[in-house]
Order: structure tokens, then C-alpha cells, then sequence
């Protein structure tokens, strides 16, 4: 057992780097910068890669045509990048290619304040590229979390065979906290790989789970990859029932297997009257408004969630049924809420405590939500 | 001894493209080329990106990899730095190459990294009916240049020179056997190469600019091309042609070495 005072961008490369991670492809931009910056450093240290693109799309290009070359790779960036990164996110979800993309939020639209924390890009991480798709996306709360959460998004990218999205946002990129890292590799996940006769492989056959083994360019085995809708073999295609197998497929593997991702993490009195649901940095003030209330003798409980995409709707749904009100705290103008609202179908009162001033949210503004519910 | 018929997916014949394009000729050729350096097909990525070129990939026994509109080289850049023994051959049409990609081509002739780029020059965006390309010659009629082009066109192949390639030639489908010559050399070439090829579309560009059936167009190519040699010592009449040749063949570190020297 190791300890280390890291910010949030040093956790997640660190991560990485126990994941296997041996690959970076990213273009600076704040505030995500100081992972390339010692991404630079720790690859090329451990026979990795990293390597400077010309822009965000070119990055998540050749991260994609690392992994499919066999290397775990990754990249981060920000909102302005995250926007130019979603045609090839698409990409990544079509062609079936591992791969992990840290978004460090800041405040948008647009340039916005480029080193001011937001969790406003919640929604464009589910919807942001096009098409009819699952994502996957992990949130973490701390520094910790940066470390535990990037370890984790590398394996669940490797058994999906998807893109994976680690959400954090500028406040927590640059906070910096105690990490425990244990002193034995953390178990790595590996994408499933061909057997058999290289003539019978079929790069699109799903096999177990309904992930098809995946070979790497250089193989025995002949990968054909393709963004266009394509048959088991990966030639394209345009038939109706091979676009609508293809769709349910990609759909299926991530719904049917999604608790397999970090679950919602309850933390507060064991029948709360009060239920406060957050993520990301928003958590720790959700937390400490939850303890001071409760120290007043209210019943009040936080619900951090880990995993935001595909929503853990069916926990907020059994939530709502033992509650007498739900507060969603988050940076934004309410996306989550709504989610939330959904999940929870009328069964309880829903509201938001939301900051989007460049200010993370504070436990007394919550303080001040609750005694109003 | 390798065969083109070793690299070719006789059970997706025939292709999809139109009668008289010349995309199939420069398939055969890439074929004939993979044969004659008798690269094993599992070494091979072929990787196009998106218009009729980007088909490419469908009709071969090789690793394929077909990228989104104009990032084929993003892509090969990842592909040939995970698995630098594997040659990755990237075929672009003009507007993937040109318009969309332009960046991604002058960064990865910076770069110099060590891919082919084959870039199949039909003067117009085919796929989508006929639209006007950075490539296409200033005046062509095209689906949205009804009254004639009104950009300029630019060269390519020089663009690639000084953004730092290796090598860079151009030729067309009517001189088949260059083409197959300058694509080996491509090939074995360790850095960035870039070979355009000027081809027929006489589905839109021929039939919009009045320039005859396929044949008639293999023709109209044939006189619209001069030697490099004698094209430089033309004096005037330039505009009206299109060079042919070897541009630039010459020795420099490839990004790989470069990156591993640093490291």
C-alpha cells in the first residue's frame, strides 16, 4: 500500500497507467492539460506512446487506431474538445473499439470560462454524438475516485468493447487529495480474443455477452472495421435486418449486463425522509449538508451515483418509493433532474439544487434547498 | 509467388462502382503492387475513409479499416504506431483527402509518419452526385457549380512536399503500369508517401463537362497530363495540364524513430 497527495489529472493518468493504458493521443486545452502533460512523460517511460495530434478529432482518431491495433488507449480533454471528439465517439461505438476519453467539465457554452468547473456536458455525454446508441459513463467524486474510476473505465471499455467516458470537471481535476493505491496491479479485464481457425473468423460474430472477439490489425485473424452499419464478416451493409440486429446488438450487450457497472453508493440514515442524489464534486457538499442535517435530527441520506450513463433508473426508482422527497444537486441548469424525474414517476416530490455560475455548489445553499422540502 | 488474386475478395465481386470509374484499376493495381512485394495479406491494413474510394476496403483479403469523412490518416497514425510492422495503406478520394482531411494529410506529411496514402482523384465528390472538390479544376460544371467553378484549384501533391513527405508522385489510371511502379515505391518508402492518381468519373464530372463516355475519358486524361520534366519547362500553358511523375522521393527520419530516439 502506497500513498500519494495527487490532484484529480495526476489520479486519472496514474489510473490509467495501472490499467495497462500504454497509449495517448490529445491536444491541450485546459482544464484536462497536466494529463497529456505527464502522460508525455510516464508513456514513453513505460515503451508507450504518446503522441500530440492536431486537434481533438484527430486525437480520438488515433486512440481508436491504437486500440484496434491491440494497446489500451486513451486521451482527455475538455468541453470544446469533447464537442470536436463526438463524430469519432460515434465512431468508436460503431465500430465496436475500446477505448477511455476523460472529459474534464468546464463552464459552456462554447470558449465559456475555461478554467471554471461545470457538470453541464452530462447530456452531451449520452446524446452528443449521433445515432441510436448506449453510452458509457463513470463520474467520479474525488481524487480517490479519479484513480479507482479510470482503473475501472479501461475495463469496462476492454468488456464492452465501447468507448468509455470519466466525467470529472475543472474543480476536481485540480484538487488534489490522498490516494491509497494498492501495491498488487489492479485485475484487468481483457477484451475477448479469436481462437480457432483463422478462415472461419468473423469480426462482428457476437460470441458470449454479445461481444464478438475482437483481433488486432497485424493478426492471423482478418479484422475488417467499419463506422458504416456492416455484417458479421464487417463488410457494410444496408440491409434492414442487419442495420436493426446491428442496433439491438450494441443496444443489448451494455442494458442487459449494465449492473455490472460501479453502483450507486448510499450513505445516511437507514429510512431517510429526504433523499439527496449527486455526483461528480457536487457529491462532497451533498454529503456535508446531508451529516449537518442530520446532526440537526433530520433524516436526510445522499445517493452518489458513480455510473451516470446507462442511468441507474431502476435504484432511483426503488428510492422514490421510500422517500417523501428527491433534491438532484448538480452544476447545470438541471439535466440530471430530469432523468431523475423519470426514474422516479411521480412517486415522490422531485427538485434541484443547481449552481451554474462557475461556483461548485455549496452545503449550505443545500441546507438552505432542504429546509424548503 | 504471391498472386494479385491473393489480396482481391472474389466473393464481394462485383464492386459497387460505376461502369467506366476507374477506382477498380487502381484496386487491381494496389493488388498487383501488395503481390509483387509479396506482403502477406494479415500485414496489410488497407484504410479509406468515406465517398466511392472509401469502398476500397470491402473488395480485399486484407485487414481493413474504413474511418469517418477525411480522417483516415488520424486513424493510420494510431495504427501504424500500435503495430508499426503491419503497413497501412490509406486510400482517400480528392474531397476526403483535400477538403475535410486537409489538416489531418499536411500533419501526418509533417509528422512523416510511415503510410501510404493513395489518393484516387475523380475531380468531383461521386457518392453523393457530382459536387465540386477542392481538386476539381477551376470553371468544371459540377452539381453546385452549375455556372462554373469559381475557386481555384490546388496541387496536392506539392502541398504534401512542403508540409514534409517522403514521397510524392502522381499519375493516372491511363498509365496503368507507372501507377503500379509508383505505389511499390510508395510502399517500401519509409516515411510518408503520397501517391495521387487521377482517375475517370464519367458518371458526373465527364458527363457535366461534356467529356465523353469512360473510354473517351481515359483519353481526355491521357492528353491533359505532361512529364514532370517537360512540364516544367513549359512556359504559359502550365494551367491547362496536370504534371506526372515522381515529385519528390528522399531520405528522412520517420515520426516512429523520431519518437523512439526522444524517448
Amino acid at each position: 500500500m502506497a500513498t500519494f497527495f495527487w490532484q484529480g489529472n495526476e489520479a486519472c493518468a496514474y489510473g490509467a497507467m495501472a490499467a495497462g493504458a500504454r497509449f495517448f493521443a490529445g491536444y491541450p486545452i485546459s482544464p484536462s492539460s497536466e494529463i497529456a502533460e505527464l502522460c508525455s512523460r510516464l508513456l514513453p517511460e513505460r515503451e508507450g506512446i504518446y503522441v500530440q495530434m492536431e486537434d481533438e478529432i484527430a486525437s480520438l482518431a488515433a486512440v481508436i487506431g491504437a486500440s484496434v491495433g491491440g494497446m489500451r488507449a486513451f486521451t482527455a480533454t475538455s468541453g470544446p474538445g469533447f464537442s470536436l471528439m463526438q463524430e469519432n465517439l460515434g465512431f468508436a461505438v460503431m465500430a465496436e473499439v475500446p477505448c477511455v476519453i476523460i472529459h474534464a467539465q468546464r463552464f459552456g457554452p462554447a470558449t465559456g470560462i475555461a478554467t471554471a468547473p461545470a457538470q453541464a456536458d452530462v447530456m452531451q455525454a449520452r446524446w452528443g454524438t449521433h445515432g441510436d446508441y448506449q453510452m458509457l459513463v463513470l463520474s467520479p467524486s474525488s481524487v480517490q475516485e479519479c484513480y479507482d474510476l479510470t482503473v475501472a473505465a479501461f475495463n469496462l471499455a476492454e468488456r464492452f468493447r465501447s468507448p468509455v467516458i470519466l466525467l470529472t470537471d475543472a474543480a476536481l481535476a485540480h484538487l488534489r487529495e490522498t490516494v491509497t493505491v494498492s501495491d498488487t496491479p489492479p485485475p484487468r479485464h481483457c477484451r475477448p480474443q479469436p481462437e480457432g481457425d483463422s478462415a472461419l473468423y468473423r469480426p462482428y460474430a457476437p460470441g458470449p455477452d454479445l461481444i464478438p472477439a475482437m483481433a488486432a490489425f497485424g493478426d492471423c485473424y482478418i479484422q475488417r472495421v467499419t463506422g458504416l452499419v456492416h455484417d458479421e464478416q464487417g463488410y457494410s451493409s444496408s440491409a434492414p435486418a442487419v442495420a436493426a440486429g446491428l442496433v439491438r446488438r450494441l443496444q443489448e450487450k451494455i442494458l442487459l449486463y449494465q449492473d455490472e457497472l460501479p453502483s450507486p453508493v448510499y450513505t445516511g440514515p437507514e429510512e431517510p425522509e429526504i433523499l439527496l442524489v449527486s455526483y461528480g464534486i457536487s457529491v462532497r457538499a451533498a454529503q456535508a449538508a446531508a451529516q449537518r442535517a442530520q446532526a440537526w435530527g433530520h433524516r436526510v441520506g445522499c445517493l452518489r451515483l458513480r455510473a451516470l450513463w446507462p442511468f441507474p433508473e431502476a435504484v432511483i426508482g426503488d428510492w422514490a418509493r421510500r422517500v417523501r422527497a428527491v433534491l438532484v444537486v448538480e452544476m447545470n441548469y438541471g439535466q440530471l433532474r430530469r432523468e431523475v424525474e423519470l426514474a422516479v414517476a411521480g412517486r415522490c416530490r422531485v427538485s434541484g439544487v443547481n449552481r451554474y455560475d462557475a461556483e461548485v455548489v455549496t452545503s449550505g445553499e443545500i441546507l438552505a434547498a432542504l429546509t424548503k422540502s | 509467388m504471391a498472386s494479385y488474386r491473393d489480396y482481391l475478395a472474389w466473393e464481394r465481386l462485383p464492386h459497387l462502382w460505376c461502369a467506366g470509374c476507374g477506382h477498380g484499376v487502381i484496386l487491381k493495381a494496389l493488388t498487383l503492387a501488395l503481390a509483387a512485394l509479396e506482403v502477406p495479406p494479415d500485414k496489410v491494413v488497407v484504410a479509406s475513409g468515406i465517398g466511392c474510394s472509401g469502398r476500397i476496403g470491402d473488395y480485399v483479403t486484407t485487414h481493413r479499416f474504413q474511418g469517418t469523412h477525411g480522417r483516415t490518416l488520424a486513424f493510420a497514425t494510431g495504427i501504424h504506431l500500435a503495430r508499426p510492422e503491419v503497413k497501412v495503406i490509406c486510400v482517400m478520394g480528392d474531397g476526403d483527402a483535400a477538403a475535410i482531411g486537409g489538416n489531418h494529410l499536411i500533419h501526418a506529411a509533417r509528422r512523416n509518419v510511415d503510410l501510404t496514402a493513395i489518393v484516387p482523384n475523380n475531380l468531383n465528390y461521386g457518392m453523393t452526385g457530382g459536387q465540386f472538390s477542392p481538386l476539381t479544376p477551376p470553371a468544371s460544371i459540377s452539381s453546385t457549380s452549375r455556372q462554373g467553378k469559381a475557386e481555384p484549384a490546388f496541387d496536392i501533391c506539392h502541398l504534401a512536399v512542403v508540409a514534409g513527405a517522403s514521397y510524392v508522385a502522381r499519375t493516372t489510371v491511363y498509365h496503368v503500369t507507372e501507377m503500379q511502379k509508383f505505389l511499390q515505391e510508395a510502399i517500401l518508402k519509409k516515411g510518408f508517401s503520397l501517391l495521387e492518381v487521377l482517375t475517370p468519373c464519367p458518371t458526373y464530372y465527364g458527363r457535366y463537362n461534356a467529356l465523353g463516355e469512360a473510354a473517351q475519358m481515359l483519353e481526355w486524361l491521357n492528353r491533359s497530363v505532361i512529364p514532370l520534366a517537360r512540364y516544367r519547362q513549359m512556359s504559359g500553358d502550365e494551367a491547362r495540364y496536370w504534371w506526372r511523375g515522381r515529385l519528390v522521393d528522399r531520405e528522412a527520419p520517420d515520426f516512429l524513430s523520431r519518437l523512439k530516439g526522444a524517448g
